[in-house]
């Protein structure tokens, strides 16, 4: 790179940037796809004992399955309801993301497609798909149709 | 094939990560169709409750590919936190740490989603 910030917060040689560091930079949209790639993944990995959770009470029986239910309407243990909801939009959304993030993945190694304005495009597309499928999906969540 | 494991296994050079690389890609796919798979049952079931959603996964030949992607998806998974521990936990201590805590959570969810599965 031929120029730096005036205030380059780089100091000590040697050592990886610090996350407050990298956090100062404009990142590109193919760039934000990427590290939330990552972060979708680890939400979902994190996330992983809940979703089998909802695996085994939505399959075992109807009493299960109603307990299944009734997690997003009176909440489990001292967690309302709401924010059961909002657990789940959290998953949608990192589901989504995710996947379509990979399927770019996956379009970029079969069509060597990694021009700058390729990239920007394909993030492009990422964000409509992902994004406008999770607002759909969370409305039918929250009841709104 | 040359011998790699053990004391003669590389882990540099020309085609190092090769198979992580394609288990990713691979195991994605997988999941990719089952997602698909799973969505046109669910559209085509009927209205949505409980006898629906069980009769799926009563198919046998469904329970054999939510099989596939439990498997796909914990070596999908350990791949990558297994990246993500890379990344960022440089002391090799925690970083082992890390990587123990991450199989054993992986195998865990993958056993409980397999006993769920084969209970019906």
């Amino acid at each position: 790179m031929a120029e730096t910030t005036p205030t380059s917060p780089r100091v000590r040689p040697g050592e990886n940037m610090r996350l407050i560091e990298a956090l100062q930079y404009r990142l590109p949209l193919a760039a934000m796809v990427s590290i939330l790639h990552r972060a979708s993944g680890m939400l979902m990995f994190f996330l992983l004992p809940f979703i089998v959770w909802m695996f085994d009470n939505s399959l075992s029986s109807e009493i299960s399955f109603d307990a299944f239910t009734s997690a997003f309407v009176a909440g489990i243990g001292f967690v309302p309801g709401f924010v059961v909801k909002l657990v789940a939009l959290a998953l949608i959304w990192a589901y989504l993301h995710h996947a379509v993030a990979g399927v770019r993945h996956l379009w970029m190694d079969a069509t060597h497609s990694v021009t700058k304005q390729q990239g920007k495009s394909s993030a492009v597309a990422t964000f409509a798909i992902s994004l406008v499928l999770t607002v759909l999906l969370g409305a039918k969540l929250f009841g709104l149709f | 094939m040359a011998v790699n494991y053990g004391s003669k296994r590389v882990v540099v050079g020309a085609h190092y990560g090769l198979r992580d690389w394609l288990v990713q890609r691979v195991t994605a796919v997988l999941m990719l169709l089952f997602t698909v798979a799973l969505l046109l049952q669910f559209l085509l079931g009927g209205p949505a409750g409980y006898d629906s959603w069980a009769a799926i996964f009563s198919r046998q030949w469904m329970k054999v590919l939510t099989f596939v992607l439990i498997v796909s998806l914990a070596w999908h998974a350990w791949v990558g936190m297994r990246d993500v521990w890379m990344d960022y936990v440089k002391p090799v201590g925690m970083r082992l740490l890390a990587q123990v805590f991450t199989i054993v959570w992986l195998v865990a969810c993958a056993g409980w989603a397999v006993q769920v599965l084969w209970r019906l």
